[in-house]
């Protein structure tokens, strides 16, 4: 049987190219800039926009352009073990990613020697923590009142053994049997439709890749959907003093 | 076409489509497209396409009244941070009154807190003026921050709020356009009462019949509403007001 994927069903019943319910909302932290909450499943994502604002340390500074600076932080207790609070290697990659997969849309021309500040922590994971981060990071930068060329859209698609799935979860991300699991984090900007971020933990052959990233695609515009909406009731709703 | 078609948009959403629209701030053209670059409200008025922000940081212009504190006094001047992405400057020339170039401080030191006026804004910098009438260092009184988009509802139509506000507390009322506000009355309970209604308008600023509920709130306090104000929509552009001081 080397054709049959050993993953035929998902664990939570979802269709293999459904993603999880999701919910999204802006204004969620009155005393910032800008903020916004995106919940995909069990993963719950903050961001925090401040700026832009005065940069400091001096050296930092570019007289061009302000500056984008990311910061991607699990609470402690987002997952079942503890999580050691403060940097890490993976959450500075991440920041870092998301960073340069923010700054493809933000426009920050007009404000030299500035930094905008955007914070993402994530109090609830379950899989797909930097996509939900960068959701609610392109959420909360519209919120903020920042210039940018058009929102950004993310979402993780996969392969448990030989199947493509769209936003995986942790078990399936887990998934051991067969070929085991393949992590394809992306982000896609919501006008242009350009790829702002795409990383790859895992194998997959090229054919399997472009199926992955054309489903991908189709769901990051689920997901572009759902902010737009957020943001349009945010205003009228939710009160940002 | 349309005279006004108002919506809220979202980055990258097309706003209209067509070679004779104008992009205006916050859009930029695409192709046939005049596509919003920042989150807010659209207008499109003669051609003009331009996008009104309903939330986020407070980005000064040219002729708005804001409310900062003295951080520096250079050789020609002070530095007055009022919460904005740069710090404003405002030159020794631009000063009601005559300062010796060598005691700067004695006019305004650190810490000072002034109404000043928006004069220029460039990538350079921000400059300021305290030389029209109403404008000048503050003295006595309470500071406090509102949020800078529900300045215009504070402020009311053409000062409207302002007015019923003065008149059922007495106190003098400035409100900048960054959201930080200075009530000076000669008692403390006046200007504690000011606040009070203040904070309730922000709080509802989204309220339709803020007036009323405002009037109704005034009662509530045990003072009496003396002139009436006029409310303002939500989310027009924020008019320049500043009250009169004796």
């Amino acid at each position: 049987m080397a054709d049959k994927s050993l993953y035929t069903k998902r664990i939570d019943g979802r269709k293999m190219d459904e993603v999880r319910p999701i919910t999204a909302k802006v204004g969620v932290v009155p005393s910032a800039d800008g903020s916004a909450m995106f919940k995909t499943g069990g993963t719950r994502a903050i961001a925090v926009v401040r700026g832009p604002r005065v940069l400091h340390p001096q050296n930092k500074r570019n007289p061009q352009k302000g500056i984008l600076r990311v910061s991607y932080g699990m609470m402690p207790f987002s997952v079942w073990d503890r999580i050691r609070p403060g940097p890490s290697r993976r959450s500075e990659e991440i920041s870092k990613v998301s960073e340069w997969a923010l700054d493809a849309v933000v426009d920050l021309d007009a404000f030299p020697n500035t930094v905008v500040d955007v914070f993402i922590q994530i109090p609830q994971a379950d899989a797909g923590t930097r996509v939900a981060g960068l959701n609610a990071a392109s959420m909360a930068l519209a919120h903020a009142g920042i210039p940018m060329k058009e929102m950004i859209s993310a979402m993780a698609v996969g392969k448990a053994d030989k199947t493509i799935i769209v936003d995986v979860d942790k078990d399936e991300e887990d998934f051991h049997d067969g070929e085991g699991a393949t992590d394809i984090p992306m982000a896609v900007t919501s006008r242009t439709k350009e790829i702002a971020l795409l990383q790859l933990d895992g194998k997959i052959s090229t054919e399997e890749l472009k199926t992955a990233i054309e489903m991908g695609k189709k769901a990051c515009d689920d997901v572009l959907a759902v902010q737009m909406k957020a943001l349009k009731e945010g205003s009228a709703g939710v009160d940002n003093e | 076409m349309e005279k006004e078609k108002r919506t809220l948009v979202i980055p990258g959403e097309t706003i209209v489509s067509g070679n004779s629209y104008l992009p205006g701030d916050g859009t930029y053209r695409d192709g046939e497209d005049v596509v919003a670059a920042k989150y807010g409200i659209s207008e499109v008025s003669d051609k003009q396409v331009r996008v009104i922000p309903v939330s986020g940081a407070y980005f000064p212009r040219r002729g708005n009244t804001v409310i900062g504190t003295v951080i520096d006094v250079t050789f020609n001047g002070w530095l007055i941070d009022f919460g904005g992405s740069a710090n404003a400057f405002l030159s020794l020339n631009e000063v009601h009154r005559y300062v010796n170039r060598n005691e700067l401080n004695d006019f305004l030191d650190i810490g000072d807190s002034a109404v000043v006026k928006v004069w220029d804004v460039k990538a350079k910098g921000i400059d300021v003026s305290m030389k029209m009438r109403g404008f000048g260092k503050i003295e006595g009184g309470m500071l406090f921050k509102v949020n800078p988009n529900k300045v215009p509802r504070v402020i009311g139509r053409e000062g409207s709020m302002v007015r019923l506000i003065r008149g059922a507390t007495g106190v003098n009322l400035t409100v900048g356009q960054n959201g930080v506000v200075w009530v000076k009355a000669d008692s403390i309970e006046k200007e504690l009462n000011a606040k009070k209604i203040i904070d309730f308008v922000v709080a509802n600023a989204t309220m339709s019949g803020l007036t009323e509920k405002t009037e109704d709130f005034i009662k509530e306090l045990g003072l009496k509403v003396e002139e009436k104000a006029e409310i303002i929509e939500e989310n027009t552009d924020t008019e320049e007001v500043k009250e009169e001081k004796k």
